[in-house]
């Protein structure tokens, strides 16, 4: 019978609308004071100022020994949970608990500072990340060999290159031994070696008893290495079971929620462009082989994208370009206009319609989001863009190679050309 | 939501649903640490128990504030003697040499020196403490620990700097035949005294920094005022004795005396003076422990 090593209820975290701007001046205290002090008089409850709750009723409990993965979409309040259970803010309402020593990892390299040497920024990460002089002091050996760095240990940490940085920070982190360990999204960087390196160590600490609090992005991997899961929608728990339960239930409502898309996206009063605005993206359809607009396509057909654009001052050197993210944010493909079409001179006040035909039998099924945009090519500044205008599916349909794709890892599943020779 | 004391000393959080619920740990050496987090109250106790547990941090945040410093320098640590030491020529020539200010019966440069040297160590340790907390932005929202270690190390990491450039002083005091007595043994009484006013001024300084980065542009000014506020480049003795007791509610003018006094032996402190500037450095401490834990609550939000 083991006991709850974390226990959270009812735990609530308000912000403060703006409070999380890089800082105040004096001057928009005072001048926030004298408003506030005529607001008053004129009666209400005198704090009118708009508040957000980044959490709101969360409770659960977790076992010693258990990994729990935290999921849910940006701003569902992960980050937020875990810096309250960190002790790094406080909650507004509402308790938490934790039992043992905690250590936290919400970042890689914590603590390095680049005029110190390899040896000294572990002696100080380490030290900030929770560990003991004479732990540190006995793992010494362990972490610089982890690490790969070795030859480099008495120079600077600004010469290292990133890749050698981060191998070196996480070769710390790997190293702490707390009761109960917080883990934010370290595994997002670095290259996909590093990550499996990251992955694979995680996976050996949850063998090792520990309890675990995993927040992450990759479904695959909350589904590999954690035992229970909490779902958190809008800084609530939507829903709290088992690992599995838990990715697929919000793999799902992700899905639903792209599935209601009709393949017609109107981008000319959405407020999340950014650019010198020359150009302005109109309108992105995405259309089936019938020149139907579609919300998803099947593995197995060809599909259109189509750009509305149009020219508020003359330009020679604009084109449109589109990235594909797959849904745990890795760039999938990359095109531009001028990879197989003409540069045109556009003229003030013109309107283009531009389309792109994809390949069929191309892209693993599953939900894609479009990062569409248009850029300078002389200058290489972004004139419009939208980091996500939208999203499609592309689902496995009733072929065989959909079928096939739909179980293969890979993003990319092009049928090539294989024989015997 | 706040907190209140049981029957039994303990400090009780009230929380959100209004249950009470014991803060901190029971003292058990086997049972595991339980950390309770619960909002912040009004009254947000200082947790001792874990100032001890962190000593190591405070240790290494000190060692890498002294190793970083003088990176990448030429002469390196000998900024510590030639900042002081070039500060003392100056003021010597102007101050001793053409203005003729009285130095109580030493030689203008070692009084001068004498009391350049803590508060040399004053206005670094007071800026690094002001700056401890908005330098270390980075850390503060990704880890906890307790954020006073920061203007602590600050405060700490000066005294190395103090420590070489005391070196000198003690070869001025064989160069002018100033003989150290008995009384040398006050000479870290006075530095303390001078470790807390950094402290008191330095907590609440950079936790406002934090808030307001105005603070930034006010140290520089503030220090200068104070300078010319504490007896460094002029003796006590121009202040006339009734204001004396006033003037001692400057701590640095209780600790700038007392420790002119200790290495040199010539004119000891006015008791009433030392009295005000320790009854002083006792407020400003305690008034900036309650201000900076307050503000502690909120600093990963705001910074």
């Amino acid at each position: 019978m083991s006991a709850a090593a974390i226990s959270v209820a009812g735990l609530g975290k308000r912000f403060r609308l703006g409070e999380r701007e890089r800082y105040v001046a004096l001057r928009d205290v005072l001048a926030r004071a004298a408003k506030a002090a005529f607001r008053r008089r004129s009666g209400g409850n005198g704090n009118g100022r708009a508040h957000i709750w980044a959490l709101r009723e969360v409770s659960f409990d977790v076992h010693e020994g258990e990994t729990i993965g935290i999921i849910g979409r940006n701003g569902a309040g992960k980050s937020t949970l875990l810096k309250i259970l960190a002790g790094i803010t406080l909650p507004t309402e509402g308790w938490a608990e934790v039992r043992g020593r905690v250590g936290s990892l919400l970042e890689v390299g914590t603590g390095f500072h680049p005029e110190l040497t390899g040896r000294e920024n572990i002696y100080f990460s380490g030290s900030i990340l929770g560990m003991k002089r004479r732990e540190i002091d006995r793992k010494f050996d362990e972490i610089a060999a982890f690490s790969g760095v070795e030859t480099f240990l008495d120079t600077p940490l600004k010469h290292y290159s990133s890749g050698m940085q981060l191998r070196l920070a996480f070769s710390v982190a790997a190293h702490l031994e707390p009761e109960v360990l917080l883990v934010d999204e370290v595994l997002a960087v670095g290259d996909l070696e590093f990550q499996r390196k990251c992955l694979g160590k995680m996976e050996e600490v949850t063998r090792g008893g520990r309890t675990v609090l995993f927040v992450s992005h990759n479904m695959g991997a909350v589904r590999r290495i954690c035992t229970r899961g909490v779902w958190l929608d809008g800084g609530t728990v939507r829903l709290a079971g088992s690992a599995g339960e838990c990715v697929d239930a919000y793999t799902a409502s992700v899905e639903a929620a792209a599935e209601a898309g009709t393949g017609v996206f109107d981008l000319r009063t959405r407020k999340d462009r950014v650019g010198s605005g020359a150009v302005l993206l109109r309108e992105l359809r995405l259309l089936d082989s019938e020149n139907r607009p579609r919300g998803s396509v099947e593995f197995g057909e060809p599909f259109m994208l189509v750009f509305e654009i149009e020219c508020q001052r003359s330009t020679p050197s604009s084109f449109v370009g589109l990235t594909l993210l797959g849904d745990d944010g890795t760039s999938v493909l990359g095109s531009h206009l001028y990879d197989s079409a003409e540069m045109r001179y556009l003229q003030a006040g013109s309107r283009h319609t531009i389309s792109c035909r994809v390949a069929p039998n191309l892209l693993k099924p599953g939900r894609y989001s479009l990062q569409v945009g248009v850029l300078d090519y002389a200058t290489w500044e972004c004139v419009d863009l939208f980091y996500s205008a939208g999203d499609f599916i592309v689902e496995a349909g009733s072929g065989r190679f959909g079928r096939l794709a739909d179980a293969r890892p890979a993003y990319v599943q092009p049928v090539l050309e294989w024989k015997w020779e | 939501m706040g907190t209140k004391t049981n029957p039994v000393g303990e400090t009780l959080a009230v929380t959100a649903g209004g249950a009470l619920a014991p803060v901190g740990t029971p003292a058990a050496s086997v049972a595991p640490v339980v950390k309770r987090i619960v909002p912040a109250g009004r009254w947000f106790a200082w947790n001792l128990k874990e100032l001890v547990d962190y000593r190591e941090l405070l240790y290494f945040l000190v060692w890498r504030e002294i190793k970083v410093r003088y990176k990448q320098t030429i002469i390196g640590a000998g900024w510590a003697v030639l900042q002081p030491l070039a500060t003392m020529v100056v003021f010597s020539l102007f101050f001793g040499r053409l203005a003729k200010i009285p130095s109580g019966g030493l030689p203008y440069p070692l009084f001068f020196y004498a009391a350049l040297l803590p508060w040399t160590y004053f206005a670094g340790a007071l800026t690094g403490a002001t700056g401890s907390v908005v330098e270390n932005q980075r850390v503060i929202t990704k880890v906890y620990f307790p954020r006073v270690l920061l203007p602590l190390s600050a405060v700490f990491s000066g005294l190395v700097d103090f420590g070489i450039a005391f070196v000198l002083l003690i070869g001025m005091g064989f160069y002018y035949r100033v003989t150290p007595g008995p009384w040398l043994a006050f000479v870290p009484l006075f530095l303390l005294l001078a470790m807390l006013t950094a402290l008191g001024a330095g907590l609440w300084l950079a936790a406002l920094n934090a808030l307001y980065r105005d603070v930034r542009y006010v140290v520089p000014f503030l220090v200068q005022f104070w300078l010319f506020a504490s007896p460094v480049a002029y003796p006590s003795s121009l202040v006339p004795p009734r204001w004396r007791g006033l003037y001692g509610l400057n701590p640095m003018a209780g600790v700038i005396d007392g420790f002119r006094w200790a290495v040199t032996g010539q004119n000891p402190p006015s008791v009433p003076m030392l009295a005000a500037s320790a009854g002083a450095v006792v407020v400003m401490v305690v008034a900036g422990l309650w201000y900076f834990r307050r503000m502690e609550a909120t600093v990963a939000d705001v910074v």
